[in-house]
């Protein structure tokens, strides 16, 4: 019997496009960037509404990249509860609030490194976490 | 006097961002794969929340709550919404 032991990696990734987050705003106003982002994120998107639109576009696709990381798709999850937010060195980090710690903790997920970018009308995030304190065996 | 289900297809219409096309979904058609992304899924849950007077508690934020249009019906439901024709 051979008994092998592996890293494990689980990996989200998400596309959102800039002009519909732009069109949710104009639509819904707070009702949408409450509903969606923590005060935190809305204020780390202000400026012209291209920048805010993108900058928030990144954010939901970021979010949606964790969910799927931690899939928790078909589970209820407030989205406030993944936040994207920035370290001193500028680089995105994410931050779980509530169940979405719980979640992660159940998973063996320590830390979440998360990648963004964005142009004009796309933007994409992709979300990488290793699994410890399980281990992964195969006969 | 509108039909619930009439009311969810027309939000889908728009804010689901699924066109002319979500006015003649059956009510069990999976949504996701006409084309419903998440993020316009927001969309629908906050437009239905202002149509209906409603507010998706948490646990009804998941993808199975706007799979189709029966199980959006059910979630309205569940949240004391009266359907107001016989279905």
């Amino acid at each position: 019997m051979l008994r092998r032991h592996h890293r494990r990696f689980l990996v989200g990734v998400d596309v959102q496009s800039v002009g519909e987050v732009e069109q949710s705003i104009s639509q819904h106003g707070h009702h949408y960037l409450d509903r969606v982002y923590t005060k935190h994120e809305q204020e780390s998107c202000q400026g012209s509404v291209q920048v805010q639109a993108s900058g928030l576009a990144a954010r939901f696709a970021a979010k949606e990249a964790v969910i799927k990381l931690l899939d928790i798709g078909d589970d209820g999850h407030d989205w406030r509860s993944i936040e994207v937010r920035r370290t001193k060195s500028n680089r995105p980090e994410v931050k779980l609030h509530g169940p979405a710690v719980e979640v992660a903790q159940q998973r063996g997920i320590a830390d979440i490194s998360l990648s963004l970018s964005h142009d004009r009308d796309l933007a994409v995030a992709t979300a990488v976490a290793q699994v410890s304190g399980r281990k992964w065996s195969r006969r | 006097m509108t039909d619930i289900n009439q009311t969810i297809r027309k939000i889908l219409e728009i804010q689901g961002r699924l066109g002319t096309e979500a006015l003649s979904f059956s009510d069990g058609d999976d949504l996701y794969r006409k084309g419903l992304t998440s993020h316009a899924s927001v969309n629908v849950m906050l437009a239905l929340e202002d149509a209906f007077d409603v507010e998706f508690p948490d646990t009804l934020l998941r993808r199975g709550t706007f799979a189709s249009i029966a199980a959006i019906r059910d979630a309205l439901v569940s949240l004391g919404v009266a359907p107001t024709t016989a279905l």
